[in-house]
């Protein structure tokens, strides 16, 4: 529902500040290539996507995923107490989390989505503690050396492109704690 | 440092297929099977995707965030935030891309190793496309009633943009 209210405000906004500071017909434009965006989008994306479920696969047969969930068992385990007994769900979140940690955005999102998928199985479409817990820490950014924005610093001339380290860090540190205390704290009272 | 995170997929993709090898697992099966789930995954995708970024490109052309950033600025000058990086808060959670846009955009204006520039990096480094996220978790595994995904999230946004400002401020002077 929320999204359903977010969209709705989101058009309406754009409808009326666009005719009223006269940009309707870019508005009108901005619709049609928005919608074509995401088709470019998703489908530039799915080779990535296909291959990282691919390489997913494999490690989970291979039994490298095991390695990794159960080096990071003991913080998923207090994050995802519902699906601690779930070795499907914690190999997905395990490898979705150290995905995220070295910046592999690409390979983080199909793992992260293979996560939600199976901790959506038959919950009848109303999102479990679990699944509101994965999708609030990889809405909170966990990238160790975020080089992105590194090269855009670079390419404007910064001294030192990677002095943020620190500033990046503490403040990924203070978002995600934010982000799984009010979870936490929502999942008691949330109905 | 650039050449090793160059290398760092190839490598793994390298070191999981000869694990795979020696472990005697059929690596190719394994491969083809997983990027099969990964399509019904995509495809999944694509609905949530043109609905977000036609509303994304329709504010973008309405000028409606500009107008809420001028709207914004007293508050957030009281909170420490410089009101100069208001459009990249506004665009963060909608837009990776126009958050890396408007971000590169302030860098480049007011210099990366000045207060605003270094601001707008860590913002960008800390935080996430929130509402794409979203969008993209919940579409994939199905799920209508998000519960309180979206407040909770939001709140880690807040948390990240306020300690991206006072980072900078605490680590780099005034």
């Amino acid at each position: 529902m929320a999204m359903s209210v977010i969209w709705t405000v989101m058009v309406a906004a754009a409808v009326i500040c666009g005719l009223a500071t006269g940009n309707g017909p870019a508005v009108a434009k901005g619709a049609l290539d928005g919608a074509a965006a995401g088709v470019e989008l998703s489908l530039s994306m799915m080779g990535v996507m296909c291959l990282w479920t691919g390489v997913m696969e494999v490690m989970r047969r291979c039994g490298v995923a095991d390695a990794l969930s159960r080096l990071l068992r003991p913080v998923l385990r207090r994050l995802y107490p519902g699906y601690a007994g779930n070795q499907r769900v914690m190999d997905a979140v395990s490898a979705n989390l150290s995905a995220n940690l070295l910046g592999l955005g690409n390979a983080s999102t199909p793992l992260g989505l293979e996560a939600a998928r199976l901790m959506a199985e038959g919950s009848g479409g109303i999102a479990s503690d679990g699944l509101c817990m994965l999708v609030v820490c990889n809405t909170a950014s966990l990238q160790l050396i975020p080089t992105t924005v590194a090269g855009i610093r670079a390419a404007a001339g910064s001294a030192d492109p990677f002095d943020i380290l620190p500033a990046v860090w503490l403040a990924s540190v203070i978002s995600v704690a934010v982000g799984i205390t009010a979870a936490k704290l929502f999942a008691r009272v949330w109905r | 440092m650039d050449l090793f995170f160059t290398m760092l997929v190839p490598c793994l993709m390298l070191a999981v297929a000869v694990t795979a090898l020696i472990r005697r697992v059929d690596v190719w099966s394994a491969l083809t099977d997983g990027a099969r789930t990964g399509l019904k995954v995509s495809l999944s995708i694509m609905p949530p995707l043109i609905g977000l970024l036609t509303a994304v490109y329709m504010l973008r052309a309405s000028g409606a965030l500009e107008l809420l950033g001028q709207a914004l600025s007293p508050a957030l000058t009281a909170v420490g935030i410089p009101p100069e990086t208001i459009s990249l808060l506004l665009v963060r959670p909608v837009s990776g891309s126009a958050a890396l846009g408007v971000g590169a955009e302030l860098i480049q204006t007011y210099g990366p190793d000045s207060l605003i520039g270094r601001t707008a990096a860590v913002m960008l480094g800390s935080t996430e496309t929130t509402f794409y996220t979203i969008a993209v978790y919940f579409g994939a595994a199905k799920i209508g009633k998000t519960r309180y995904a979206v407040p909770a999230a939001l709140c880690a946004d807040a948390a990240g943009f306020l300690a991206a400002a006072w980072a900078v401020r605490f680590l780099f002077g005034s």
